[in-house]
């Protein structure tokens, strides 16, 4: 899923400093399951931000709401009979729903309440790791499925590379070497001659070099 | 072999190199580097020059090279992987093939987070390995990666960076392996001090004939002190420096802890002129070249060979 972080609520004040009607948003899709951008994160967050105003002497009014997802027009549509009545969007959504609502509200100010970081899973409570980098030309079957191009701090397509030491990466001591990792699990599927095989050069073209993605699946198109 | 480079015809010949390294300054005067060149002339066969090492911005590493061929010195061209993409490394090597250059070191380089600018985005559009590739194809099938025809291929001799102290040990001679089966012809290794564990990596070597297959230089940096020792011990990514060395070297007063260096360094030369299979040593001198003189002398490596 879509790991998300809330932004420092500093950041948030400084962005809605002007706007006395804020619409607060959240989405019940990956930011509520990372804790995020869900519900509860609405109301935690819609909390701070009238404490923070009213201490200022700058009070907001705010309206509280969670769709069922932000990267969806059938549920984006359903703010349509209130949003004019606030002067700004502040959404929890991951930077796609952010942006989606945006494109749905062409003169509404829509503002991103949180960053998105990354594709990943979550580790343990509370803990989440990315695994994807969305590439777009998966090789997973040859690195013993796990991904060398996220795991690894270079991408090495062949690595590891001469900092490795000890299973850890060198850029960080807590950080696996991607490579090592890798090595591991061939040697667990008995499939190490692979590791000798030089995996050539990627084709980045479907990856964030190649301007906007899209899918179009004509068989579900209506 | 290839003709235009030294290095390669003096390997192929069958001496012993001995190679060392510059690093560009972190200005503009082309001064810095003549003036380190000119101490390593007559007493290296060729000088690696590092391209922003430790992912510290320096003059490029192209230009340095250029410099130091300028004064009829052999260049190594070292180039990572890390701030170029496929159409500027190609651009590169034939810019740097143009001025002459006849020898570059394949790397991907140190990650960004050690140098002054840790905020940057990295580049890896390819590795070492595919770096390797790559030169191999412009020079040995006249192409670039696109395909097209290269009017006048780049003639440079191949060489890639190996740690055999790097973990997992156990992939260390497979991935030579994979450098060699890319096109590697030479190979710098990092500094040896953990000399039980060098000598079983070129077992591992050997024992796949892979020793004759690429020539390795083998890397070696003096110690100018206690201090130096427990730095690239603790904060130099991919170094094995076994504690005996540092307790060799605390052992004499500061002021001879140099003298001492030197010698530990001498005596790791001798023990690597020995191992069947290495064909040279690099001695990596860091910010200390004037010293590469008396060690290459000492270790009785002079007068290099003309060719």
């Amino acid at each position: 899923m879509v790991i998300g972080e809330g932004k420092p609520i500093e950041e948030i004040l400084s962005m809605i400093s002007d706007k006395k009607k804020l619409l607060v948003v959240g989405c019940k899709g990956c930011v509520t399951v990372c804790s995020a951008g869900g519900k509860k994160e609405v109301e935690v967050l819609s909390s701070t931000i009238r404490l923070a105003r009213a201490k200022d002497n700058n009070p907001i009014e705010i309206k509280e709401e969670t769709l069922e997802r932000q990267c969806d027009t059938e549920y984006l549509v359903l703010m349509r009979g209130y949003i004019n009545n606030y002067d700004a969007v502040l959404s929890l959504a991951c930077g796609a729903g952010v942006q989606y609502c945006a494109e749905m509200y062409k003169s509404k100010i829509i503002l991103p309440a949180i960053n998105t970081n990354f594709v990943g899973v979550t580790e343990k409570q509370g803990i989440w790791t990315e695994r994807c980098q969305t590439c777009g030309n998966c090789i997973l079957d040859r690195t013993g499925g796990i991904c060398p191009i996220t795991r690894c701090a270079k991408s090495l397509l062949n690595g590891p590379c001469g900092g490795s030491s000890l299973g850890k990466c060198e850029i960080h001591k807590d950080i696996s070497c991607g490579w090592q990792l890798i090595y591991d699990r061939l040697k667990e599927l008995g499939l190490t001659d692979a590791y000798e095989e030089i995996i050539p050069l990627k084709d980045w073209s479907t990856s964030r070099d190649g301007g906007l993605r899209r899918i179009v699946r004509e068989d579900l198109t209506l | 072999m290839i003709p235009e480079s030294k290095l390669s015809r003096l390997l192929e010949k069958g001496e012993f190199v001995v190679t060392s390294e510059c690093g560009p300054p972190r200005g503009t005067n082309p001064e810095t580097i003549k003036k380190k060149g000119e101490l390593l002339r007559n007493c290296v066969d060729a000088i690696n020059v590092t391209d922003n090492q430790t992912a510290v911005v320096r003059m490029s590493s192209i230009s340095a090279s250029i410099l130091l061929k300028q004064m009829g010195l052999e260049p190594i061209m070292q180039m990572v992987t890390r701030d170029r993409n496929r159409i500027a490394i190609q651009s590169d090597i034939l810019g740097a093939a143009a001025h002459g250059i006849s020898n570059i070191l394949c790397l991907s380089g140190d990650h960004q987070k050690f140098g002054d600018n840790p905020k940057a985005k990295n580049v890896y559009d390819m590795d070492s390995i595919q770096l390797i590739q790559t030169v191999k194809l412009m020079r040995d099938e006249g192409k670039f990666l696109g395909g097209d025809p290269i009017v006048d291929p780049p003639k440079m001799f191949i060489g890639a960076a190996e740690n055999p102290f790097a973990d997992p040990f156990e992939i260390r001679v497979p991935r030579t392996a994979k450098k060699i089966n890319a096109g590697v012809q030479f190979i710098q290794t990092q500094c040896i001090y953990n000399m039980d564990k060098f000598e079983k990596w070129m077992e591992g070597l050997r024992e796949r004939g892979l020793h004759k297959k690429v020539y390795i230089l083998a890397g070696v940096t003096p110690f100018k002190s206690v201090g130096m020792a427990n730095y690239m011990k603790n904060k130099v990514p991919g170094m094995d420096i076994p504690d005996e060395l540092i307790q060799r070297l605390k052992s004499v007063p500061k002021e001879k802890q140099s003298e001492e260096g030197i010698k530990m360094c001498l005596e790791t030369i001798d023990r690597l002129r020995k191992i069947e299979g290495v064909s040279g040593i690099h001695v990596m001198a860091i910010e200390w070249e004037e010293k590469v003189h008396e060690i290459v002398e000492n270790a009785g490596l002079l007068p290099r060979p003309v060719i």
